[in-house]
């Protein structure tokens, strides 16, 4: 009984939370100049752990397809199965889940340490709001950011991709590209990419909620980190399940 | 009756009516009632874990109290809106105990941070006000330094500093000399009553430091067990009858 009461409970502040955010980030002034600091540290700084991320990803996908396309006589469809199951699914997800341990991780150690050590307090003395400064800066930075990370993620799988399947039978890059990109429609490559905004926005609002309520020193700033991360992810996951059947009824496949 | 109230807000900035505050059920205030008169420093003492540093955060706001009224310049915080608090707080300034300066922020950014978001001046002129601000607290180098990077009375310097940015009315202070050594914690003291002399400002000074309480504080009000059981001068105090104040001042004073 009461661990499901206890999660009811932080259902409940987190909405709390939300509409106190959204509230607050609403009305002017903005704070521009930090909005532009998060996108560099979460977006830019980013760079090339996703990058590498997709690229990791476009190898495996291509030696993983390879070979059992081979084995039923259909390689012709590999630079299409590449590019689509990227695109679709996995740079988009694969970004999610790295970013939400890097930015999930900062922004909730970053603001349970402030917590616990009262720059928030003193930001709140000298009638700065936190939620305006801090938490809507961060969480816009997150929703910005992740489609422009995942394009990127896309982007390198897809030039790994050629490099596994080039070393192992030679085509060219223009070659592959056309093949694999033949088949692709605008809502094939769109829609999954402003599904990570949605990955964005949960994993800037769950790690800057987990640490806005940090508590008990230290270890409660260990704690707020590692819950950002752990509740980020798996909400993340179960969003994408959601995502994807909704972006199916949208954007049915011809 | 307005009127009235404004003008008692003139001689009185501060006035606490009833606080209540309990966390879980630890009563941590029990009804405090409580004035401050323009231009004095009053020192709220205490055993440890009495709810001072609580007193405090209730008046500017960064706690909600059970019950009771903080009148802060004749308006009241309980119960008033984000932007309203906020109006009240550009009037008040807050010295933490660990002086929570920003850490991502060097020395002068943060002397800056509440210019920047308050004041309609130039770029140029805040730092120029920033850096005559720390000067006044006696910090003219190391300001392109990090916090981690200067000391803990240094920071307190700066803490200082950030705090008289607005030009408050008021400034409250939690153990401004707390985890010093005593010639710093002398110095904090020392800069204290230089500023109060110079600003004529109001202020609110939660301390354990009976020694150093006496230097900077006109009156003290004493609080046991959530309740304020003695307000008065030292030397009222000293005629106490209370056993606890007897033996606060008494063991504050050999210890």
């Amino acid at each position: 009984m009461r661990p499901l009461t206890s999660g009811l409970e932080w259902f409940g502040e987190l909405g709390l939370f939300f509409s106190r955010l959204v509230k607050t980030a609403m009305k002017p002034p903005y704070e521009w100049r930090e909005l532009i600091r998060q996108c560099d540290a979460i977006g830019t700084r980013s760079l090339p752990l996703v990058a590498l991320a997709g690229a990791a990803t476009g190898v495996v996908i291509s030696l993983e397809t390879r070979a059992s396309l081979v084995r039923f006589g259909a390689k012709s469809f590999l630079p299409a199965i590449i590019v689509f199951s990227l695109f679709k699914e996995s740079g988009p997800v694969i970004t999610g889940l790295v970013m939400s341990g890097r930015a999930g991780a900062g922004i909730g150690a970053e603001l349970g340490s402030m917590r616990v050590t009262e720059q928030i307090d003193a930001m709140e003395a000298s009638a700065v709001d936190p939620y305006r400064y801090l938490v809507a800066t961060r969480v816009l930075a997150c929703i910005l950011m992740l489609p422009l990370l995942t394009v990127i993620a896309d982007f390198c799988g897809v030039f790994t991709g050629w490099i596994a399947n080039t070393l192992a039978e030679p085509i060219s890059l223009r070659l592959f590209l056309e093949a694999g990109l033949k088949q692709v429609a605008y809502s094939d490559y769109i829609p999954p990419v402003f599904k990570t905004s949605v990955f964005g926005f949960i994993i800037g609002l769950i790690a800057c909620f987990q640490g806005m309520r940090t508590n008990g020193g230290t270890e409660g700033v260990g704690r707020a980190t590692t819950s950002s991360v752990v509740l980020s992810s798996l909400f993340l996951i179960l969003a994408d399940v959601v995502l994807v059947r909704l972006m199916m009824l949208f954007w049915p496949n011809r | 009756m307005q009127t009235q109230k404004k003008s008692d807000a003139k001689e009185s900035p501060i006035q606490v009516k009833d606080l209540r505050k309990s966390f879980g059920a630890q009563r941590v205030l029990d009804g405090v009632t409580l004035t401050v008169q323009r231009g004095e420093t009053l020192a709220v003492m205490g055993r440890s874990g009495t709810g001072k540093s609580v007193l405090l955060k209730l008046i500017i706001g960064l706690q909600t109290p059970d019950g009771g009224s903080i009148c802060v310049t004749g308006e009241e915080m309980v119960g008033a809106g984000i932007d309203k608090k906020n109006e009240i707080r550009k009037k008040m300034g807050f010295l933490f105990q660990q002086a929570a300066l920003y850490d991502s922020m060097t020395v002068l950014e943060n002397v800056q941070f509440p210019l920047n978001r308050h004041t309609k001046i130039s770029d140029e002129e805040r730092q120029k006000r920033a850096r005559e601000l720390l000067a006044g607290v006696g910090m003219e180098k190391d300001l392109e330094k990090l916090p981690s990077q200067i000391s803990g009375g240094m920071q307190k310097r700066v803490g200082l500093a950030r705090a008289l940015a607005l030009e408050p009315e008021i400034l409250l202070f939690d153990e401004p000399t707390a985890g010093l050594d005593p010639i710093t914690a002398a110095e904090i003291g020392k800069l204290i009553v230089d500023l109060q002399k110079k600003h004529s400002i109001t202020s609110v000074v939660v301390t354990h430091d009976v020694r150093g309480a006496r230097a900077f504080a006109e009156r003290v009000a004493l609080l046991h067990e959530g309740k304020l059981v003695a307000e008065g001068t030292f030397a009222e105090l000293h005629e106490s009858k209370d056993p606890f104040v007897h033996q606060f001042l008494q063991n504050q004073e050999t210890g």
